[in-house]
């Protein structure tokens, strides 16, 4: 883990020194007796108990016997070693998931980029109204957006039936494409790119773009050299929040992509659903969280807040 | 600067004033700056020194009048166009730079190579005395002295005809700030360009400058050499702004004047730009105002009780009270009046160390 993660300065509490020969009963009463582990107490029990618990039931799940509930009394291999067998075409939910993702993430970094821009130096107090527009669509449930969508798009939906009334024929088919699914997530992930993209821009300061003007730089070079470094942290942050929620997507490609496209999420649904492979869903889940994790750990390890903050 | 008469100017502003709103935060300003000078304009905070320097740098576009350099007008060319360069109250330090980066920055824009960067930023550190060592040091980790070392540079790397400063010394403590402020005034020598300084201290302006201007509310109130502002102040502001002043009240009374807010005559020049003036300002600076001993007498004369008395370092200032009013005397310690708490004294003064100003 990379020590960007851990603030020193939540942790400036020592607990009490005790000699290494005091007994364990004594060591543990007196780390007991520090207040801060007294006050840490109920979020250690929330995340044990709502986070830990059902990770540690998904990895040992994971273990168990093909298409059986023995979670804990058996142990194998036989979920991973079927996921990783040739024939499963299961790579190519990855794939999709992946690639959609990936896609997402440049597209909505693109599109959000110049609104994260225009709310931090351009709108001035018309900015909080931007933000409350782009908060709005969250209030309403994401199938209920979505299936809004397969309403406009459908045949002689509000798009096709109102070119044909006006007589111009149909609309092109769109519904049911990997592009709809792509146009569906980026909508759906916008939010969650703008806000901290925002966050980031704003903590360019003025002073800092005025001075790389003054001292020769165009709008691209202070761009390129003060603004996106300094933005990086949200810059990055947007990125990985956006990814790791795209990846996980499933109601784009189940509902406008009407199953044609198979995402790794709806893999893993299947399983634990129709085909009540408990244990070969978890080998799956086990499988995408340690990617995501994996790739959280490399962007955090990048990410130093501290230093891209001038305070180190 | 003796023949400033005879230089070019290179920054002249006709008529400039600058409206936010219907608020005038400059006002009809006309200036000439010359080549080479080192130019400071001082002022309270509010009193639109920033704003213009800012309009001077390119950052605002004047709303009236017209800003020329090398005569061309200049009003509408943006900051990365113009020959000029400012170093911010902030100093404006890239954090995400080194010191080597953050004074490459103005090359690498201009697309200078790698290897020449470094050599002239080596030569810029050398000449703001920065160690070679810290070319690739975090900026952040630099001291306040050092940051401002590393600003200048950058500054310089831009190569500027004019050099702007917005109050770069205002976070420094007393003592590092004199040394810089003689530094700046080296390098104002050895670079011969044209330094324009913003500060609020009259002190800083008085050490550095060749010539100061005075604003106010918007106005520029008196411009001339650091003598001339302290030897002939236009007016009350002016001359109180210039450090702790005693100001007199007067009206005219035949030959002499009459006290309005200390009772009494008194014996006064009339103010230089105003020989008919009915009433004026008498101001003497303590420096000039001296006890008097028994029988001694002087021009102008007061009575009052010492109150209270604050060391200065090597002088004193004895605060005394006239009636309701409270004067200022300072002596160097050496003539330092013993055992002043509640003494019964004598104020004097000669009409040659007083000034009077228009009312």
């Amino acid at each position: 883990m990379s020590t960007a993660l851990i603030d020193p300065t939540l942790n400036n509490t020592p607990l009490p020194a005790v000699p290494a020969a005091t007994p364990l009963g004594a060591r543990f009463a007196a780390a007991w007796a520090a207040a801060g582990t007294r006050c840490a107490l109920p979020v250690v029990v929330l995340l044990a108990a709502g986070f830990l618990a059902p990770l540690v039931a998904i990895f040992a799940y994971s273990f168990a016997p093909p298409r059986s509930f023995e979670v804990f009394r058996a142990f194998t291999f036989a979920n991973y070693a079927e996921l990783f067998s040739l024939e499963n075409t299961v790579w190519l939910s990855f794939a999709w998931s992946i690639g959609f993702a990936l896609l997402t993430c440049a597209v909505l970094a693109v599109v959000a980029y110049p609104i994260a821009y225009g709310m931090v130096f351009l709108f001035g107090r018309w900015s909080s109204l931007v933000s409350v527009l782009f908060v709005f669509p969250l209030f309403v449930s994401e199938n209920v957006r979505l299936y809004g969508w397969v309403l406009f798009f459908i045949k002689n939906g509000v798009l096709d039936g109102s070119l044909k009334w006006l007589g111009l024929g149909g609309a092109p088919t769109v519904l049911y494409t990997p592009g709809v699914i792509l146009a569906g997530m980026v909508y759906t992930y916008l939010p969650f790119m703008l806000f901290p993209l925002t966050l980031g821009l704003s903590m360019v300061p003025r002073d800092l773009i005025d001075a790389a003007r003054d001292l020769g730089a165009n709008r691209f070079q202070i761009w390129r050299e003060v603004e996106v470094p300094l933005a990086m942290p949200g810059i990055l942050i947007g990125m990985l929040l956006t990814f790791v929620l795209a990846i996980g997507a499933v109601s784009e490609a189940k509902i406008l992509g009407g199953q044609s496209v198979i995402v790794i999420s709806h893999d893993i649904e299947i399983a634990f659903t129709y085909a009540q492979n408990w244990p070969l869903g978890s080998a799956l889940a086990v499988l995408v969280t340690a990617f995501i994790g994996a790739l959280t750990l490399a962007v955090f390890a990048k990410l130093d807040l501290d230093r891209l903050l001038g305070r180190r | 600067m003796t023949d400033l008469k005879d230089r070019k100017p290179i920054l002249q502003l006709v008529g400039v004033r600058k409206t936010f709103n219907d608020f005038a935060a400059v006002e009809k300003i006309d200036l000439d700056i010359f080549e080479g000078e080192f130019f400071t304009i001082v002022g309270p905070s509010g009193s639109g020194k920033t704003t213009m320097l800012r309009m001077l740098a390119g950052m605002e576009a004047p709303s009236e009048g017209n800003i020329t350099l090398h005569g061309e007008r200049i009003n509408d060319v943006p900051a990365n166009k113009r020959p000029t360069c400012l170093v911010f109250q902030s100093l404006a330090l890239f954090p995400h730079m080194s010191v080597g980066q953050n004074i490459e920055f103005p090359l690498k824009i201009k697309g200078v190579d790698a290897a020449s960067r470094k050599a002239r930023a080596l030569e810029l550190m050398a000449i703001v005395r920065l160690p070679a060592s810290y070319y690739g040091k975090n900026v952040m980790k630099c001291s306040g002295g050092e940051r401002q070392r590393v600003a200048l540079a950058r500054a310089l790397a831009y190569d500027p005809e004019v050099l702007f400063f917005d109050e770069p010394l205002s976070a420094i403590d007393y003592k590092l700030k004199k040394v810089l402020e003689k530094e700046l005034k080296d390098l104002h020598r050895e670079t011969g360009k044209t330094f324009i300084y913003i500060t609020h201290s009259l002190e800083e302006a008085m050490v550095m400058s060749d010539r100061i201007g005075v604003m106010r509310a918007g106005r520029l109130v008196q411009v001339g050499t650091p003598e001339e502002i302290y030897a002939a102040p236009v007016d009350r502001f002016v001359s109180e702004f210039v450090g702790e002043v005693n100001v007199i009240e007067v009206t005219r009374a035949g030959e002499g004047w009459q006290g309005v807010d200390v009772p009494g005559a008194f014996r006064a020049a009339a103010p230089h730009d105003q020989p008919q003036a009915h009433s004026a300002f008498v101001v003497i600076r303590p420096e000039y105002m001296r006890f008097l001993k028994d029988g001694e007498a002087a021009d102008n004369m007061l009575e009052g009780v010492v109150y209270n008395e604050y060391s200065l370092g090597s002088r004193i200032q004895y605060q005394v009270r006239v009636g309701e009013k409270v004067m200022l005397v300072e002596l160097s310690r050496a003539n330092a009046l013993p055992a002043a708490a509640n003494r019964n004294v004598r104020l004097g003064w000669d009409v040659a160390d007083a000034i009077s100003v228009k009312a």
